[in-house]
């Protein structure tokens, strides 16, 4: 039984949170997991989320507004259900990073930060991910995908589209 | 899938469970597993310190200090108490040592973090993720579920009354600052990722106002090699006064890019030329970021060095966090500058006005000077930003942006002139819109 008696989190999620909260020697302690969880659920920080978070850590919402606009995974908008994530930073770049992004602009028809019409997909280009030596990467949603090329790109948005893409949450 | 190279030279000690399958418990207790953290219990904290110090082992993040000696400072009593913190905030540009450590072999993270919290007397540990690496935090948190399961980790563990030892994992949200051990816990305690003025240091002062040890991923989870196979020995792997192997990440234009189990003092021309295979494609070397991004870049003339932070520093740059990248002679230095300051100024947390304004006017105007807007007092203005920067800042972010850029501009100055005298024959990588605007 959760702590908030109406809470706009699944069940699973809100007992989470619940759990969440009694790990650390002080409660705030769970705010950056917690958003980000709440965010896999909801599909972005809505202010509903904001305000359930300062009343399960008692905080005020401003803190919590303060924090999540500090990381950068963190969003107040709606993503695509499933957000690419090029990295074009040094290792990725001078392997064909950017040909990787441009691929997918052109495919997805959008921009960075872009959302297609239809909510399936957005773009977003993202600093080092951690795959320099498996590059060009990129991540969609939490899915590392790497040693890139065009062709694997379609390969794998094809995929996703088609519902056959994993998923990690 | 991160894929798993080999080479000859490696010396494998801390990689010598991966692909082994030791993610599973039971796979890493046949593979010696565990049995470090034993031998701490029985031998005791003052042992354990000891031998950390005899190793010679030097933190694996980039900045190189005794870890022996970082144990050391944490005081024997407090009236608060005491953890450990690991970081694995992995966000350094060139850098993916800990993600195949947190695949592979994340039981050696668990006992090593044990083993830390053993030397100092914490009870408690965290071992901190960051946000992107969502497959590597549920490996690491089935790992440390399993650990509880077998009472490796909880109260009374290996049923030695009054040994207890508790970790929490958690995930960051995206921010390469929160990689900055003040940062860190300010992140852990649930606030804005910045800097915290030292000192007091987190061996007196950190997590929760506790004193508390802070080691990255690599660090950690070399403790329990070392007091497996003694100090001693696990120094001798190693140069003068940098013991033992560590990971180094060959990546950018070669044969053969991956993460290699090297011994300390390695020779960095080597490295490239016979492990990673040379230059890709036959191309001729131009540039080497030999330890991440904020690493002063090297020449193809000053490759002939050993890979230890001594060696490093003598040669006018540093270790780091191992991340070697190579560019071959197609890339322009210029936009490579461009492209690291890009990535500064999106980090910089804006705490401290030096870093906030450096790298905002630094991308401002080699953006401007990329697309041909540039002027003579530009290069000479780039410099004099980022000196002005150093050591102006309560993190070293400030200096990892402006090391790198004093760096590209004393060493390829003819490069950035020739961008201005419209010269240059290297091809344009980049095609982020903010940075190829209307003179383009």
């Amino acid at each position: 039984m959760s702590t908030v008696t109406d809470s706009i989190f699944l069940p699973a999620t809100a007992a989470r949170f619940d759990n969440l909260v009694t790990l650390y020697p002080v409660k705030r302690s769970a705010l950056v997991p917690m958003l980000l969880y709440a965010q896999d659920e909801i599909g972005y920080v809505s202010d509903a989320v904001v305000a359930e978070i300062a009343q399960r850590l008692d905080l005020l919402e401003l803190d919590v507004r303060g924090v999540l606009s500090y990381y950068s995974m963190l969003r107040t908008e709606p993503a695509g259900k499933f957000n690419v994530q090029v990295c074009t930073n040094i290792s990725c770049m001078i392997v064909g990073g950017y040909d990787i992004l441009d691929h997918c602009k052109q495919r997805l028809g959008i921009g960075h930060k872009g959302v297609t019409p239809d909510g399936q997909f957005s773009l977003e280009e993202v600093e080092c991910i951690g795959a320099c030596c498996w590059a060009p990467a990129m991540q969609v949603n939490y899915d590392f995908h790497d040693n890139l090329t065009p062709a694997k790109v379609d390969a794998i948005l094809d995929d996703y589209a088609a519902g056959r893409g994993e998923d990690v949450k | 899938m991160p894929t798993l190279v080999s080479h000859p030279d490696e010396v494998k000690v801390l990689s010598r469970r991966f692909g082994q399958g030791a993610a599973n418990i039971d796979r890493y207790l046949e593979l010696d597993g565990y049995k470090a953290v034993q031998k701490a219990i029985e031998n005791g904290p003052e042992w354990v310190i000891s031998e950390m110090k005899a190793s010679g082992l030097r933190g694996r993040g980039g900045a190189g200090f005794p870890t022996g000696m970082k144990w050391s400072f944490v005081p024997k009593t407090s009236e608060k108490p005491k953890y450990v913190l690991v970081n694995g905030d992995e966000s350094e540009p060139g850098t993916c040592k800990d993600h195949v450590i947190f695949l592979h072999d994340p039981h050696a993270i668990i006992e090593g973090t044990m083993i830390a919290g053993l030397a100092i007397g914490a009870k408690m540990g965290f071992i901190y993720l960051r946000g992107e690496y969502r497959y590597l935090l549920k490996i690491v948190e089935k790992a440390v579920a399993d650990a509880y399961a077998k009472g490796v980790l909880g109260k009374n563990i290996f049923g030695k009354e009054g040994v207890d030892f508790d970790i929490v994992t958690q995930t960051g949200a995206g921010a390469y600052e929160v990689g900055e051990e003040s940062a860190l816990m300010e992140s852990l305690e649930g606030k804005r990722g910045v800097p915290r003025i030292k000192p007091p240091f987190p061996a007196v002062v950190g997590l929760y106002g506790g004193p508390t040890v802070i080691n990255n991923a690599e660090t950690i989870a070399s403790a329990p090699h070392i007091l497996l196979m003694g100090g001693a020995e696990y120094a001798k792997i190693g140069s003068e006064r940098n013991g033992g192997t560590r990971l180094f990440g060959i990546s950018g234009m070669v044969e053969r890019p991956g993460i290699y189990e090297l011994p300390m003092g390695y020779n960095l021309k080597k490295a490239i030329y016979e492990v990673a295979g040379g230059v890709k494609g036959g191309k001729k070397l131009k540039a080497v970021v030999p330890g991440g991004s904020s690493c002063p870049v090297l020449t193809a003339d000053e490759l002939d060095v050993g890979l230890d932070f001594d060696q490093m520093g003598k040669a006018g740059t540093m270790l780091g966090s191992g991340g070697i990248v190579v560019l071959d002679e197609t890339v322009s230095m210029v936009e490579f500058a461009l492209r690291t300051i890009k990535f500064y100024q999106h980090e910089s947390c804006g705490w401290c006005i030096p870093c906030r304004e450096g790298t905002d006017w630094l991308k401002k105007t080699l953006t401007r000077f990329y697309n041909g807007g540039g002027n003579a007092k530009d290069i000479n203005n780039i410099q004099y930003l980022a000196e002005n920067m150093m050591g102006r800042t309560f993190c070293p972010l400030g200096d990892a942006a402006a090391m790198p850029t004093i760096a590209f501009v004393k060493k390829f100055r003819h490069e950035f002139e020739e961008y201005l005298g419209g010269t240059r024959t290297e091809k344009n990588f980049i095609t982020t819109d903010e940075l190829v605007g209307a003179a383009h």
